[in-house]
């Protein structure tokens, strides 16, 4: 698998309103790998994981899996929003089974998947819970449990931890991360946190603002094994403030 | 020592009357409710016992009693409702076929919107009473006229009622589906329409109400039997107390479907309440 954005561009508004809002930005991943975009509001990072996703188009430039433009939301790509994208009708496992049931799967397919995610993101006890029942942390893991059900090829993730409490982002990144390593994930994540970028991920993109660009590539070679060990990590501290420093620069500017 | 008791317990029993967003106790609530028929009904007594107005006007409870009873062992009192919410019932079922349908289309397509919205506004203002003389030219003085002006005073707000719940869906759920592969087909059905159902059941529930209201003015066109043309007889015979308990048996039937569509709500949709 691979997934190419190719100089993508993107205006909103018309005449005198109009504004860039991504100036040229590309890149691409491969099987396997975890990426991460970092930028604060205005670069427009969810903008650009929507047009991945297929729910805007670009202005200007393509997106492309395996060789093939994107014209809209596909099952090849799965997408996590930050919140409330769980349906509050459904109990756990129907809302992880809900995108098997529209591309109708076989009943026992679905009832064989459905049971394996629940074990995969630890939920196998609040399988009939509704989602008012349930933790922000635990709809979050449900919500990437109902992604993952129709076997994409990427994952895309906007700010998925972005409203928890801190110590439950902690134990979802590291949940995240431990999933990634344990399936073999391609995964795109969005943030602001730069400390959340360098633990989850091999790659970061760092984007700067209005409008929004790439303006900096990081290769993060860290050892991560354990997520909190890694978080006391000298490396990593240094790491984290070059790129926090960096980022308050180009704010700045 | 007892001056603090004494406080203590009269904020439990008035001060907490009006105090901002706290839950009475269940057994203090069900009293306040039961307080809130009996009260009147007990103010109602004590001026009829005292004769403080004629009974012309003011018939005591009891005449009211037995009026009511009359009218059943006569079977009027069965005729007359029979009618009034069969009339009610076929012309809130039309106006609800009509329009969830149309308020769920209005608010997921902003362009079928910009097509009907600014007409079924300006109809709404338009009092479904005054169709009444239109009504009896087009459809006669039978049951049609009748069922016309119900529909007509119920189907505008249905509308408009169910195409706001439809807007608050969040974005979030409608584009999770489309990721998930769904088509437009399935954002209505399965997702629209069963995340409104909470609020489109509160809107029947808010709008049989108009219904019900309706009916007494749908029944001044030429009826036979019916609620309220009892009431208009009685006025006629100036037999208060007929109209009094036509009134009680109207406000009860419609206290008793509002409460059907709280309990529908309970029933369907556990995740919203």
């Amino acid at each position: 698998m691979k997934l190419d954005v190719n100089n993508i561009s993107k205006y909103f508004g018309e005449g005198s309103n109009k504004k860039k809002a991504i100036d040229e930005v590309s890149f691409s991943i491969s099987s396997g790998e975890f990426k991460t975009l970092v930028g604060s509001s205005g670069s427009g990072k969810s903008t650009i994981l929507r047009i991945i996703a297929g729910l805007e188009n670009p202005s200007k430039g393509n997106v492309k899996v395996d060789g093939k433009v994107v014209h809209g939301p596909g099952l090849d790509r799965g997408m996590v929003f930050q919140k409330y994208s769980l349906f509050p009708w459904l109990t756990a496992e129907e809302n992880i089974a809900f995108g098997m049931n529209l591309n109708s799967y076989k009943l026992k397919e679905i009832k064989y998947r459905t049971s394996y995610l629940l074990e995969v993101v630890g939920l196998q006890d609040s399988a009939s819970k509704y989602p008012k029942e349930l933790s922000g942390g635990m709809q979050q893991r449900v919500a990437i449990a109902r992604a993952l059900a129709t076997n994409p090829k990427i994952l895309l993730l906007d700010e998925p931890f972005g409203a928890l409490d801190l110590q439950i982002r902690e134990s979802m990144q590291s949940f995240l991360y431990k999933l990634w390593k344990k399936t073999s994930l391609t995964v795109l994540l969005i943030t602001h946190d730069i400390e959340e970028a360098l633990a989850l991920s091999q790659r970061i993109c760092i984007l700067a603002p209005n409008p929004g660009r790439i303006i900096k590539e990081v290769n993060v070679d860290l050892q991560k094994d354990d997520l909190n060990k890694l978080r006391l990590d000298p490396n990593f501290s240094k790491l984290r403030y070059e790129l926090s420093d960096f980022l308050r620069s180009i704010q700045k500017n | 020592m007892i001056s603090s008791k004494l406080i203590k317990r009269d904020k439990s029993f008035f001060l907490s009357l009006f105090s901002f967003g706290t839950e009475p106790k269940k057994l203090n609530k069900t009293f306040l409710q039961v307080a809130s028929l009996l009260l009147p009904l007990l103010l109602w007594s004590v001026i009829c016992q005292l004769k403080l107005v004629s009974e012309l006007f003011l018939p005591s409870p009891l005449a009211v009693f037995y009026s009511l009873l009359d009218m059943a062992e006569s079977g009027i009192l069965f005729e007359d409702i029979f009618a009034s919410t069969g009339r009610v019932f076929a012309g809130f079922i039309i106006a609800t076929i009509l329009s969830v349908p149309l308020g769920i289309a209005m608010g997921s397509f902003p362009s079928f919107c910009a097509l009907c919205e600014p007409l079924i506004a300006m109809l709404r203002y338009m009092p479904a009473a005054a169709f009444t003389p239109l009504l009896i030219i087009y459809l006669g003085i039978e049951e049609a006229p009748k069922i016309a002006l119900i529909f007509i005073g119920t189907v505008y707000f249905n509308v408009l009622m169910v195409m706001d719940s439809v807007k608050f869906v969040p974005r979030e759920l409608i584009e999770t589906t489309l990721t998930l592969g769904g088509n437009t087909k399935d954002l209505l059905f399965k997702v629209i329409a069963r995340y409104s159902l909470p609020s489109i059941i509160d809107t029947l529930r808010i709008n049989i109400a108009t219904s019900w209201n309706l009916v007494i003015v749908a029944e001044l066109i030429a009826a036979e039997v019916g609620l309220g043309k009892r009431i208009q007889l009685a006025q006629r015979f100036f037999r208060t107390e007929q109209i009094f308990a036509e009134l009680i048996v109207l406000g009860i039937i419609g206290f008793t479907l509002d409460m059907s569509f709280r309990f529908l709500l309970r029933r369907t949709c556990k995740w919203a309440v």
